[in-house]
């Protein structure tokens, strides 16, 4: 009996040793782990805007990080979820530089005759002072063009941006019909783009890419871009800061050098509209008026082609 | 009796072609494989093979498609409406009415097909349809009317095929008759269901009728556009199809009148009475007319008054009065008077009707699209006027060709004037129970 008493003893030894061992060595685990994460943290800091617009930097631990979660339930149908995007176009700095133009051709492939974002020469009145107005999908919260859809291949999303799937569309044109704004360009013939874009892919959130004849396009928000955090290319190919682009529900639009500003007070500080609100379509787009312009208008008109919005140089 | 019961069948019955009939059927055949060959361009190349482009985004491909839907109003008009109204002299005008409306319903279904810019992908209307476009409705609609359309044409045509397949002279063709009357003997127990029948498709296919135009104007109408975002395009549409209708009926009627010697059948007292439906439709036409483009000069918003200033003295100004004029005003003056009732001056206006209706619908549609909310700016000057190629002109003649080879072969085939009914009419054949007003 003290026999097996005693290997019994010994065998339980060398199990709490073992035990105790394998504790140590768990907890000294998690503490080192905790303290090279809490190392990395707190070199992270992240850049965010206040409720009253204030930016300051914060340590990312006191941040919730949304964004990487939701990555894999993205869907090009759905959208980003829990954003809502919204742009604003400065029309006291625009002088018809027309490099959204270019980028967005450049960068949608465009072969046809019709750029997705037109720089328009406006005049509201006779005697009111000319302007120039850059225009491009509106992106609206009661879009025409969704509604007559017979076969919906062009939606909405919950992000708000309003895209088309070219792969269902059946070239009826009855959007294009409806929608006031006049920003949907249509494939008459083949694109003829480039044997690498021909092949690529197709995802509706990277309009163009490839373009199909017989079916309609338009700009899409550039959702490809935001998906690697970028603004869309209008955004940054602008050198005048005329566009910025953000979240309505972050209240942020940031243009194309970076600089941010909350949303609701740039609209109420500089008078913020949207085009031919009357028709209730709800846009997305807001326009700041031109007043005290940058430059004058006429300096825009060297620029200006009444018949050309997308040039040779421009397609691949 | 037999024998004139044997003459009303020899006069009325299909009769083979001669050098005329076959002659024209292939001018027809000519037009339509003109037409083949641009289609299959455009299947190659795209629409861009027509003058469309973003701003005259649809052309006269559209505004042909109205045109057919319109006239295949006439069938529910003649056949129904009048029947319904207990009207017994335009029962020989019916056949004739029915062929015309299966014919243009079915021209307006393939008319669209040809505007859509991936006709491959027609199916992803039924599977991903949606229940909130308008061409969905109109798909639905304009295919409930061509099945009632053709029911329509066939029941009546029961025991015309009876006799049809009975009578001597019809050697090889009298095995289909006899076959597509199936067993037709007008006993009491089919003069039932055939008289319910009848009734029923009356009753239907008027609302569906007035729903095919109702919709079609629809298309243009749940857009913002002037010259579109009319409350009054409705009602404007049926009146405006009920006129066009009417016009092909009395052209048609007046050439195959003539060229199967069917004065008996359809008298001038028939020309008459058609002619004074016709000016009671385009009276009604004109109304809404006044409403459409008279009452907006009171007062429009900017972008209306650029779009009336360009049908009343700009771009369009030759187009709308000569339409207007006519193809209206001067066609209702004309028939006002009992010697314009005749049949050569009522052919005659028929035809200015037929083809200012073709034109008021180009007026609908291309116009407006000229006048987008803002600027046609960064696209080629041509850009700036539609103007239809050789190509998109010959598929539309292919289209109208199209419809008259339909009109042509069931002629060729089908009693003109319905046997049966006419000889009931005429006392030749004991009237076992069918009624005729209902």
């Amino acid at each position: 009996m003290s026999n097996e008493n005693k290997t019994e003893g010994k065998t339980r030894r060398s199990f709490v040793e073992q035990g105790l061992k394998l504790g140590l060595f768990a907890a000294g685990g998690v503490l080192l782990n905790k303290a090279l994460e809490s190392e990395v943290e707190a070199q992270d800091a992240v850049e965010v805007m206040s409720t009253d617009g204030v930016l300051m930097q914060v340590p990312s631990s006191a941040v919730a990080h949304h964004h990487d979660e939701t990555k894999s339930t993205y869907h090009p149908r759905e959208g980003f979820p829990g954003r809502k995007f919204v742009m604003v176009v400065d029309l006291a700095k625009c002088r018809n530089a027309r490099k959204c133009q270019s980028s967005c051709n450049k960068n949608h492939y465009i072969t046809g005759e019709n750029a997705w974002i037109k720089i328009y020469k406006m005049q509201d009145s006779g005697s009111s002072s000319p302007y120039w107005q850059p225009t491009l999908c509106q992106h609206c919260d009661e879009p025409p063009c969704v509604k007559v859809c017979p076969v919906d291949a062009t939606f909405k999303r919950r992000d708000g941006i309003v895209l088309i799937d070219t792969d269902r569309c059946i070239g009826c044109r009855f959007c294009m019909a409806a929608c006031p704004y006049s920003v949907r360009v249509f494939n008459w013939s083949d694109p003829a783009q480039t044997e690498l874009i021909e092949q690529a892919a197709y995802s509706p959130d990277y309009a163009g890419v490839p373009g199909k004849k017989g079916t309609v396009d338009k700009c899409d928000f550039c959702p490809h871009m935001i998906d690697k955090g970028e603004m869309p290319h209008c955004v940054t190919a602008c050198p005048n800061d005329v566009f910025s682009f953000g979240d309505m529900y972050e209240d942020t639009v940031t243009n194309g050098s970076g600089q941010s500003f909350k949303l609701s007070r740039l609209l109420k500080e500089r008078a913020g509209y949207r085009l031919m609100e009357n028709l209730g379509t709800e846009p997305s787009v807001c326009y700041l008026p031109p007043s005290d312009r940058a430059v004058d208008f006429e300096e825009g008109l060297g620029n200006y082609s009444e018949y050309e919005s997308v040039t040779k140089t421009e397609q691949p | 009796m037999k024998t004139e019961y044997d003459q009303l069948v020899k006069d009325l019955a299909p009769r083979t072609f001669g050098w005329k009939g076959n002659t024209w059927l292939a001018f027809l055949a000519a037009i339509i494989l003109v037409g083949l060959y641009s289609y299959v361009q455009q299947l190659r190349q795209g629409l861009v093979i027509t003058g469309m482009r973003d701003y005259a985004l649809w052309g006269i491909y559209i505004s042909n498609f109205v045109f057919f839907v319109a006239i295949s109003l006439v069938g529910s008009l003649i056949t129904a409406i009048l029947r319904l109204s207990g009207v017994r002299w335009s029962t020989p005008l019916t056949r004739i009415s029915e062929i015309i409306a299966v014919a243009a319903i079915a021209m307006a279904g393939i008319t669209i097909m040809i505007d859509m810019g991936r006709p491959d992908r027609i199916f992803n209307l039924v599977l991903h349809g949606r229940l909130q476009s308008p061409i969905i409705w109109d798909v639905i609609v304009i295919s409930t009317y061509l099945v009632l359309s053709l029911l329509f044409l066939y029941y009546p045509l029961l025991p015309d095929f009876k006799i049809l397949g009975d009578s001597s002279p019809y050697g090889n063709l009298r095995n289909w008759y006899s076959r597509l009357s199936f067993n037709w003997s007008g006993n009491r127990a089919q003069k039932k269901i055939y008289n319910t029948s009848i009734m029923l498709l009356s009753v239907l296919i008027i609302p569906v009728a007035f729903a095919i135009h109702t919709v079609t104007a629809w298309l243009f109408e749940t857009t913002y556009r002037p010259g579109w975002d009319s409350t009054n395009f409705g009602p404007y549409f049926v009146a405006g199809a009920f006129v066009a209708g009417s016009g092909v009926v009395i052209a048609i009627m007046f050439v195959l009148r003539k060229a199967y010697g069917l004065e008996n059948y359809i008298t001038d007292s028939h020309f008459d009475k058609m002619a004074k439906v016709l000016v009671m439709l385009c009276l009604v036409y004109l109304y809404f007319n006044i409403n459409e483009y008279l009452m907006p000069t009171y007062k429009s918003t900017q972008e209306e008054a650029a779009h009336l200033r360009s049908l009343f003295y700009g771009e369009y100004a030759w187009i709308f009065w000569v339409v207007m004029l006519g193809g209206l005003l001067v066609p209702v003056v004309i028939l006002l008077f009992p010697k314009g009732r005749k049949p050569v001056p009522i052919f005659v206006v028929s035809l200015a009707i037929v083809l200012g209706a073709w034109w008021k619908r180009y007026l609908i549609v291309i116009p407006t699209l000229s006048h987008p909310f803002l600027p046609i700016q960064g696209v080629p000057e041509s850009w700036h006027h539609y103007s239809p190629t050789w190509m998109e002109w010959s598929i539309t003649f292919a289209t109208l060709a199209a419809a008259l080879l339909i009109i042509t072969l069931c002629v060729r085939f089908l009693p003109i004037v319905p046997i049966h009914e006419t000889a009931e009419e005429r006392g030749l054949v004991e009237d076992r129970g069918i009624s005729h007003s209902i």
